[in-house]
């Protein structure tokens, strides 16, 4: 079988990514940070997010928000996305009870110097339309339907 | 500047904590992440795909982080391990007790494969002076955990900023 992958001619700056909404509960915040062996208690233990954090209850931790962002792009992408870069800035938290919505839109589209293609995505994650997480994206895409951004190695690679 | 600030100001550019993770890669934990995300990338689930696309199976890259968080109790471990301990040395140093994680950013290399021994290092990269924020009274400081592999090829760097931070008189809950 051949997965379907997205080609970078086909990706223009100001493009929008679909809109992913999910409605988070406390099995979403405690499976996210023991899948990402995170066992600190703000994570799964309410009364510790409240009274040492000052949060209103436990809260999605940042591992666990990267693989949202990473599934949300290669949603987007299929496998041959490949990611290069992400950078995150977390604006305030995520809790059981709110659903979450991913969105994004393309900044812009380059060939670098050693012919690799690359898009840049900013994906907001917001609740109640109050951005919580905002991340910057910089995903490897093929260039032609033979090309493969995994293929690339060492200085081939220019994240 | 203080003598808590000069100690802490040697530290920047330094290497510390090197470690090899306490298992290797494995795909249970790749499986349990797509599932917590419902990422259904064919590269995780599909070993076809996985063999056309990346010459085998390979861990979501996102999760480099997840190799190197130590088990929360091993035989012969007297106090739960921290992962980012630059970090919590900080916060101690500085007598902060509460702390958050702003930013946080991920270059990635060469695939993390099933299998792979990973590496990693800590370096302390920058220390603000003390600022205040809602939150309360502290300091941000910018910690890097460089990852390589059993061949020593590198596989990511992550950066993350930490705002380590006294809670305001009175505040909230």
């Amino acid at each position: 079988m051949t997965a379907p992958r997205l080609l970078l001619g086909s990706v223009v700056a100001g493009q929008r990514l679909g809109e992913l909404r999910y409605d988070v509960t406390a099995t979403t915040v405690v499976l996210g940070a023991m899948a990402s062996r995170d066992w600190r208690p703000m994570h799964h233990d309410k009364d510790f997010a409240v009274v040492r954090n000052g949060t209103k209850d436990i809260f999605l931790n940042t591992p666990n928000q990267a693989a949202w962002f990473e599934r949300y792009l290669t949603d987007w992408t299929g496998p041959h996305g490949r990611l290069g870069k992400v950078t995150f800035t977390m604006k305030g938290s995520v809790f059981p009870g709110d659903t979450m919505v991913l969105t994004g839109t393309v900044e812009g589209t380059e060939v670098d110097e050693v012919g690799c293609g690359w898009a840049a995505v900013a994906v907001e994650l917001a609740v109640d339309g109050g951005v919580k997480t905002t991340c910057t994206a910089r995903v490897a895409l093929p260039r032609a339907e033979d090309d493969n951004p995994w293929t690339r190695r060492a200085d081939r690679w220019r994240p | 500047m203080s003598d808590v600030m000069e100690e802490v100001a040697a530290l920047i550019g330094v290497d510390q904590y090197p470690e090899v993770g306490e298992f290797p890669v494995e795909r249970g934990y790749i499986w349990t992440t797509c599932a917590s995300v419902e990422n259904a990338n064919p590269l995780f689930w599909d070993d076809q795909v996985a063999e056309e696309v990346t010459g085998g199976p390979i861990a979501p890259p996102t999760m480099l982080s997840v190799w190197f968080r130590p088990h929360h109790w091993a035989p012969g471990r007297t106090e739960a391990a921290l992962p980012l301990q630059v970090h919590f040395d900080l916060k101690q140093r500085f007598g902060l007790p509460e702390a958050v994680m702003t930013d946080n950013t991920i270059t990635f290399y060469e695939p993390v494969r099933p299998g792979d021994r990973l590496r990693t290092h800590q370096v302390l990269r920058s220390v603000s002076e003390e600022k205040t924020t809602k939150l309360g009274t502290g300091r941000f400081w910018v910690i890097e955990v460089v990852y390589t592999n059993q061949r020593d090829e590198l596989v990511g760097v992550e950066s993350y900023t930490g705002f380590g931070y006294r809670r305001a008189e009175g505040a909230g809950r």
